[in-house]
């Protein structure tokens, strides 16, 4: 209850040197204690203990003990081999094995100890200074007691024993299967340990995936749960969680897809870094517009990853040849890398370290995955969605510009996501379908998002031919883009129409121009006659003037010559014959005319 | 079977060949008193003077052991006649002894 208390100081830890796991421990085991790894047959302990030793041996000279009692020192020597440890020369001169297999030829008669065997391994340990023991299979050993008072007894003595020779670490491996053991004492076990890790491997869809966990350690926080484990070229790998904070700068620098109208679309190319998904069922083009890709990078001299899941190297070089993707030149000269691999029965983290290892190999700008989706076929779709995004990010620290593709089963745009859920992380979707019209199915370009680019909205006919992929010119019509042969038929009959429209212009202005003509004629006949009528009219006037001069001349000179009536009677007569002509006709002017002819008559 | 045959296949040059053995102890050990004290008593009885043996304690000599592909203590390797045979423990339970020394009981 002191005030004052000093801070606890932390544990003193020894790096296992196995990519994760020191994370996960915050620093690896604890130093001078025991650490027991326990698991199922195949689960790792072995390749986790051993791995800590060849770490140890390699990194910082130390010495170490491996005591073998399940399998042969041969037998381990040779299950390693296909790490790049370089084991048989080490153990020349850094690592020593010691078979303490009891052949079931030997006979069992009493009970034994240990004491001989610690004696030998002090002697051991003194002579080339070792700083690491292993027990593996301890199980193997204590099981043989057939008694738990001496495997307890046994248990303590190695303890005691491991105390007193001060070494940095002692890993004890024991073959405990969940909370099955043929150990009585395994409890105990589990209790004199400072720290517990447990490995698991089970089968998921025809898969073997592993898992580690640390279920205990004494006087030190660590990181809990269940984390998966995966054999690459180095040995064991534990993938420890994803750092929280993503640090990837974002570049401005845009980098071409391989041909024009696509960069367009996507408003002047892929961004340097960036990751794009390509979906679509099969036979959409997938693998032509990541070789594209894969071409325009090396043309700008970029060195280039191609993985595939699918074909041989020399198949897609040959497929992609038919559509002017020319890919062997830069496979010739190294500037390209081709890998293709299998994904039956390989666990998606194995795939993970086969791609980092690529990578850290080839150290490509641009890689290309067709298809990525592949490696949900290796069991566990939870852990392929887990690989997925790993490697994105992984990528993404090192700046390389991704394009993996994927492959859906369904053609509906709202179902475009793909099993492993890699749209979301994506920067850029780029979605092909069929479309299916007018009995042809033509392949559709659609850019469902590009982070950061103000991309084209519009779905495009993506067309194969000798030259490379094209995108097509768009035909919308009453609000459809058309393709293939409707579009070649919408190009003709609207290339139809223009014709006609064009004759049928021609027609009426030949028409128009003839009616004008003719009303230009008609007109000049009309001014003719309405000249004449004027003339006629004219003409008729005077005449009739000279009739009414005439007459009154007449009537002056009958008047004069009867002397009788004066001027006013003949006018009053004229009158009453006007009314009685209208009466008859209705009009005032036939009246007026034939009172005028009838005057004329007579 | 073929452990019974080896048996007795050993047992007929039991009785004119010396059998060599080598006791592989850690002297201070409580199992590796009691199979001092087991198999010289086996011998006694059933070798009389047609055996040798070479009692190892371990932790004066563990690079012996070690070079003797020896495990745990107490152990007993039978080093000839042929078919060599190792018996671990601390050799209280006479038949098995006696079967992997090719000795008749």
């Amino acid at each position: 209850m002191g005030t004052n208390r000093p801070i606890p100081q932390s544990l003193p830890k020894i790096a296992t040197g196995i990519q994760g796991f020191d994370e996960l421990s915050h620093g690896g085991l604890p130093r001078s204690r025991i650490s027991l790894l326990k698991g199922g047959p195949g689960s790792g302990k072995t390749v986790f203990a051993l791995q800590s030793l060849v770490n140890a041996a390699r990194e910082r000279g130390e010495s170490g003990i491996f005591v073998a009692f399940e399998e042969s020192p041969r037998q381990i020597i040779a299950n390693a081999g296909g790490f790049d440890w370089d084991l048989p020369t080490l153990v020349k001169n850094k690592l020593f094995f010691m078979d303490a297999n009891l052949s079931p030829d030997i006979v069992q008669s009493g009970e034994f100890d240990l004491r001989g065997l610690l004696a030998m391994l002090k002697a051991k340990k003194e002579e080339i200074g070792a700083r690491w023991i292993v027990f593996d299979g301890v199980d193997v050993l204590l099981t043989l007691l057939q008694n738990p008072k001496s495997e307890m007894r046994e248990i303590y003595r190695m303890r005691a024993w491991l105390a007193e020779n001060e070494l940095d670490g002692a890993i004890l491996t024991a073959k405990i299967d969940g909370a099955g053991s043929q150990i009585a004492n395994y409890g105990f076990l589990q209790f004199m340990v400072d720290c517990v890790i447990g490995f698991e491997q089970r089968l998921e869809c025809g898969v073997s995936l592993h898992r580690v966990q640390i279920l205990k350690y004494r006087g030190s926080p660590f990181a809990k749960g269940e984390y998966p484990v995966s054999f690459g070229p180095g040995g064991m790998e534990i993938v420890p969680p994803e750092p929280t904070e993503i640090k990837q700068v974002a570049s401005g620098e845009r980098v071409s897809v391989g041909f024009d109208r696509l960069d367009t679309m996507l408003g002047g190319g892929l961004f340097r870094g960036s990751s794009t998904l390509i979906t679509g069922v099969p036979g959409t083009s997938k693998t032509t517009l990541s070789g594209k890709f894969a071409e325009a990078a090396c043309r700008r001299g970029e060195r280039t990853l191609f993985v595939s899941f699918d074909e041989g190297p020399e198949r897609i070089v040959r497929n992609l040849m038919s559509v002017g993707i020319q890919l062997r030149p830069y496979l010739k000269s190294g500037l390209l890398r081709m890998y293709s691999g299998r994904t039956e029965s390989v666990a998606a983290e194995d795939h993970l370290v086969t791609l980092k290892t690529l990578i850290s190999e080839h150290q490509p700008r641009c890689m290309v995955i067709d298809p990525l989706s592949a490696i949900a076929k290796a069991g566990g779709l939870a852990a392929a969605r887990s690989v997925a995004n790993r490697f994105i990010y992984t990528a993404k620290d090192q700046k390389i510009t991704v394009v993996v593709t994927a492959i859906n089963e369904g053609n509906e745009p709202e179902t475009e996501s793909t099993d492993l859920q890699i749209s979301t992380i994506a920067d850029t979707w780029i979605h092909l379908s069929y479309l299916i019209r007018g009995g042809e199915r033509n392949r559709a370009l659609t850019i469902i998002k590009s982070r950061g680019t103000a991309h084209s909205n519009q779905v495009r006919e993506l067309t194969l031919s000798d030259a490379g992929p094209m995108l097509a010119d768009v035909y919308t019509a009453g609000g459809e883009v058309l393709m293939g042969t409707l579009r070649w038929e919408k190009e003709d009959e609207e290339r139809a129409r223009r014709l006609e429209r064009r004759t049928e212009i021609d027609q009426k202005r030949v028409s128009l121009e003839l009616a004008e003509a003719d009303t230009r004629a008609r007109i000049k006949v009309l001014e003719h006659d309405l000249e004449r009528q004027r003339i006629e009219l004219a003409a008729y006037s005077s005449d009739d003037q000279a009739r009414i001069v005439s007459s009154s001349d007449r009537e002056k000179v009958l008047r004069r010559i009867r002397s009788a009536d004066p001027a006013g009677s003949a006018g009053n007569g004229g009158t009453a014959s006007v009314a009685t002509h209208r009466g008859s006709n209705g009009s005032a002017k036939f009246g007026k005319k034939n009172r005028t002819e009838s005057r004329d008559g007579p | 079977m073929a452990r019974k045959k080896t048996s007795r296949a050993a047992s007929d040059t039991a009785a004119s060949t010396v059998v060599v053995m080598v006791l592989y102890v850690t002297e201070s050990g409580p199992n590796s008193a009691r199979a001092i004290a087991n198999l010289e008593a086996i011998c006694e009885e059933h070798l009389k003077d047609r055996y040798r043996l070479e009692i190892i304690d371990v932790l004066e000599y563990p690079r012996r052991a070690l070079a003797d592909g020896i495990v745990v203590t107490p152990s007993l390797a039978k080093v000839s006649p042929s078919p060599a045979a190792t018996v671990v423990g601390n050799l209280s339970d006479k038949i098995e002894v006696l079967r992997a020394l090719g000795i008749r009981g």
